[in-house]
């Protein structure tokens, strides 16, 4: 194939020798030249000097650029003596001293030579297969499976990383549960004003929160049972737990107030008088009777949350004691490796729960359970509470209301990417937009906008 | 890096264990490589040997090859200023760590009017969030000529970059391109952007005016027949822009192409798409809404990226209840998770306290400390600090898990000598250490105070609790 070059090209390549001043100078008309490329030397220097020989004439014409033109020639001349190749015959050069070859200065290669068609391409993505699946577990159980309940939600069931549905199309979007107490609890302000109605009364707050805000489970928090606050006991506290199962037909979780000692009594209750609803117990945990939960999850059909505090390793050791000690069913765990909040370990919490899911897919069944987390901690960020920033010479932070809502959010999309199943919030806006962005990723949604360029010279 | 392995560097080493890079063996100089702590050029005999001898060239150049990051680095902007993106080796921060945070460009075009132009340059100047002991900066501007006038758009690029901060200039067509680059392209600004329509005339000013270069494409053949095409022509400078669609089914395309870019770059090995990614939250404005739902929605893409895989991104909101989320994970997932983050434990003196000034305790989890360390100081309170070491836990977690005992503090009240510093035995515990505080007091034989929930709270808390009333 030959190499061709214009006129406009040569005038490049005396520049690049600098040989500016020839630049004034005009040759109408579209001239190109073909050579062979040279074996070995660079075609386009070889082109140079073939053009140059063949111009010579018509630059000569030119007369008052000559001087100009003989220095360029001189050039490239010493250029051909280094490379050893013969200048073509005919071309008439100034004599001068010949410059010892090794002081020659390394060539540029011209550089403007635009090809004409792009070089064709394909882009073959690299294909990512696991050989395991999350395990699929259900929540709630209708008429027909002895609940009351009128919806069901099933979690888990990946193949592939979360939202990597190109892979494999993962078969469930994660779900959104919305936090309740029995007792009025310490809120963010902008949380509370939603719920201000409601914080007396755990029946209307998980109406409030399936009917008004979407959420598709209530997890029910038992902290009055706390010792250190009111101590309600057990048997009464679950009262609220029927109360609840009236007031909402959608699945429950159910959580104790933290305490070691007490939390076993309260969620083996609880899971008694849930008998049939197939609700999530929340939590056993290493430090507490776990053996005592998973007994009252497995005696009563329910499921139980397995709580460690962001060590993979613990994370299987509890799920082994669940499955191989309790003989707790694999469709029946559901794990929360612990949800630290954007700014404060955030990056700890991701990372756990990634290796943790990439441990599942790649075929480890100690690991290959669908997770939980406690996205509401995200409200335990100054960020999203405080007035403005305590910090001199900080940015100031801006209208609350609207900060802490999109930490919230943010700390549960981060989460959602390592694998996250299913979320425990309270603000009615952040599940909102967290609805509608695992909606978008999962393909639900088709709903899309053509005019993709065009912020790139909108007026806003 | 193709190499996994110190012994696979080794072999390339002089073995000689001369300790002129600063390590004392080639095997820690190998393992420091892997860890991309340093580069085969810092090994000054194998240099030596490679400017002596072609066949040491050869090998240097192999090891390079073998330890050079997977995907390109990009330098935008000249000077102290200038940003690196890219260099990435993983798809997971576990994996060994992410290097290179995405450099956050914000958005000023040449139709705005100059005040407003000098507002929003100012706010990216001078834009500070305290996190973990220092105070995140942004890092650039992007200027997007409006006008489709060429003239305006040069003055523009020139005013904006006199900001000194690194500059992406915006514009498809390329003669507003040159004007802007004929202006500023010392300062080396990255160009947006090179398309399927007007590649060649980009191509040209990449190479004229020597300044990275974005191509943009949602197809993503073309994006790469495009790369290949200026990669062969000597740019080498390569931004990936695979489009940024916001929202519904758009938005799941581009998840896609973003992933598959990155991972075919990383476990395909493709070297012609290996480059840094773009992301466009600033997309999230072309969808219907107030400005609140436009700027929530610019976050909600940023975050998905800065989680997975952008190495730019051009914002258009500069309000903080945007921004700051966006920072913050950005710091999160570009941490090194190899090295803990710590603080030496000991005692700090906070504001030169006396000895009639309390004591507090905390955590020597580098967040926790910084923290509140910085409230201390910054609300002028004296005081005296115990750092305790919880093996780099917060609070909460190390109090569950059993880092932070009164057996430690004991211990840490001992070695510190605090004693003698001050005339009292009073020592206010963190808010989130409440249940400790009977054993402390058995433990420690001083009189224990619960301190707020969160430390920006200390000093309301300390004008209706210090000094301690006597007899309590």
């Amino acid at each position: 194939m030959a190499k061709k070059f214009t006129l406009d090209e040569f005038f490049e390549t005396l520049k690049k020798y600098n040989v500016e001043e020839i630049e004034g100078v005009k040759i109408e008309g579209d001239l190109e030249i073909e050579i062979e490329p040279g074996s070995g030397i660079d075609a386009n220097l070889i082109g140079a000097i073939a053009m140059l020989s063949n111009y010579m004439q018509l630059i000569q014409e030119f007369g008052n650029f000559i001087y100009h033109t003989n220095m360029a020639l001189t050039y490239l001349q010493r250029l051909s003596q280094a490379l050893g190749i013969q200048m073509p015959v005919g071309v008439q050069i100034p004599t001068e001293q010949p410059v010892p070859a090794q002081e020659v200065t390394p060539v540029e290669v011209p550089k403007f030579r635009i090809p004409e068609k792009l070089i064709p391409a394909k882009f073959e993505p690299f294909r990512v297969e696991y050989p395991g699946m999350i395990e699929e577990v259900t929540l709630g159980a209708t008429r027909s499976d002895g609940g009351t309940r009128e919806v069901t939600v099933t979690i888990g069931g990946e193949k592939s990383l979360a939202f990597y549905n190109f892979d494999t199309q993962n078969p469930n979007i994660p779900v959104i549960a919305i936090d309740v107490f029995d007792r009025k609890p310490m809120l963010a302000k902008a949380v509370r004003e939603h719920y201000e109605d409601v914080l007396e009364d755990p029946a209307e707050w998980a109406k409030k929160a399936v009917k008004d805000f979407g959420a598709d489970l209530v997890t029910l928090h038992l902290i009055s049972t706390d010792p250190l606050l009111e101590d309600t006991p057990a048997s009464e506290a679950v009262k609220v737990v029927e109360d609840v199962l009236q007031a909402v037909k959608v699945p429950l979780i159910i959580g104790g107030s933290g305490n070691k000692e007490k939390d076993p009594e309260v969620l083996e209750k609880a899971a008694e008088v849930a008998e049939g609803e197939r609700i999530m117990l929340a939590s056993a945990t290493l430090d507490m009777d776990w053996e005592r939960i998973g007994n009252a999850a497995k005696k009563y059909g329910h499921v139980v949350l397995s709580w460690t505090q962001m060590d993979i390793n613990n994370q299987k050791t509890l799920n082994r004691y669940l499955l191989k000690r309790v003989g707790i069913d694999r469709n029946s765990i559901v794990m929360d490796p612990t949800t630290a909040a954007l700014g404060y370990g955030l990056d700890y919490a991701f990372t756990n729960m990634e290796r943790i899911r990439i441990s599942g897919l790649r075929g480890d069944t100690d690991l290959n359970f669908p997770m939980s987390s406690g996205t509401t901690n995200a409200w335990g960020a100054r960020e999203a509470w405080m007035k403005d920033s305590p910090i001199e010479g900080d940015t100031p932070w801006g209208p609350r209301e609207l900060r802490g809502p999109i930490w919230e959010i943010v700390t549960g999309m981060t989460l959602a990417l390592a694998g996250v199943d299913m979320f425990m919030m309270m603000h009615p806006g952040a599940l909102a937009v967290m609805k509608e962005w695992m909606k978008m990723l999962s393909g639900v949604i088709e709903e899309s906008i053509d005019n993709v360029d065009d912020w790139i010279t909108m007026e806003v | 890096m193709k190499v996994k392995s110190p012994l696979e560097v080794y072999k390339y080493l002089p073995q000689t264990n001369c300790g002129e890079c600063g390590y004392d063996t080639c095997m820690s100089f190998a393992a420091q490589i892997i860890d991309r702590n340093v580069k085969p050029t810092d090994c000054p005999p194998l240099m030596e040997n490679a400017s002596k001898d072609k066949k040491f060239e050869k090998k240097l150049n192999e090891l390079i090859a073998l330890t050079s990051p997977e995907i390109a680095e990009v330098v935008i902007g000249s000077g102290e200023s200038a940003v690196k993106i890219g260099g990435e080796d993983v798809l997971h921060r576990h994996e060994l760590t992410f290097f290179n945070p995405p450099a956050f460009f914000f958005d000023v075009h040449d139709n705005m009017d100059e005040a407003l132009i000098d507002e929003r340059c100012s706010r990216v100047v001078e834009y500070r969030k305290f996190y973990v002991g220092d105070f995140i900066t942004l890092e650039g501007i992007s200027v997007r000529c409006v006008s489709n006038d060429p003239e305006k758009f040069r003055k523009v690029a020139k005013k904006v970059a006199e900001y000194g901060k690194p500059v992406v200039l915006i514009s498809l067509n390329p003669d507003c391109m040159r004007a802007a680059l004929e202006e500023i392209a010392d300062q080396r600004p990255l160009i947006y952007a090179a398309t399927e329509k007007n590649w060649r005339e980009f191509l040209e000013l990449a190479l004229e005016f020597r300044v990275p270069v974005t191509i943009r494409s949602r197809d993503l053949d073309t994006l790469k027949s495009i790369a290949k095409t200026f990669r062969e022509n000597g740019v080498s400078e390569i931004v990936l822009d695979p489009v940024t669609e916001p929202v519904g089914k758009g938005l799941k395309n581009t998840f896609e192409r973003v992933i598959q870019l990155r991972r075919t770059a990383i476990l395909g090995e493709d070297k012609e798409i290996a480059y840094p990614i773009m992301v466009t939250p600033i997309s999230a404005w072309l969808i219907e809404g107030d400005d609140i739902t436009r700027g929530y929605w610019e976050t909600v893409i940023a975050s998905t990226f800065v989680t997975k895989y952008a190495d730019i991104m051009i914002f258009r909101n500069l309000e903080q209840y945007t921004v700051m989320p966006s920072v913050v994970l950005r710091y999160n997932i570009y941490t090194d998770p190899r090295t803990p983050v710590q603080v030496e434990p000991g005692l700090r003196e906070i504001n030169s306290p006396s000895p009639d000034d309390p004591v507090f305790i905390t955590t020597n989890f580098a967040l926790t400390y910084y923290t509140v360390e910085s409230d201390l100081s910054s609300s002028n309170i004296k005081c005296w600090l115990l750092v305790l070491d919880t093996e780099g836990l917060g609070v909460e977690v190390s109090v569950a898990g059993g880092q932070f005992t009164a057996a430690k503090v004991k211990d840490l009240i001992q070695e510190t000598g605090i004693e003698q510093k001050v005339n009292h035995k009073f020592l206010v515990i963190p808010g989130l250490a409440a249940r400790l505080q009977g054993a402390i007091e058995d433990e420690t034989g001083w009189t224990v105070l619960v301190g707020p929930m969160d430390s920006g709270r200390i000093k309301g808390w300390l004008e209706q609790q210090w000094p301690p009333k006597s007899g309590e």
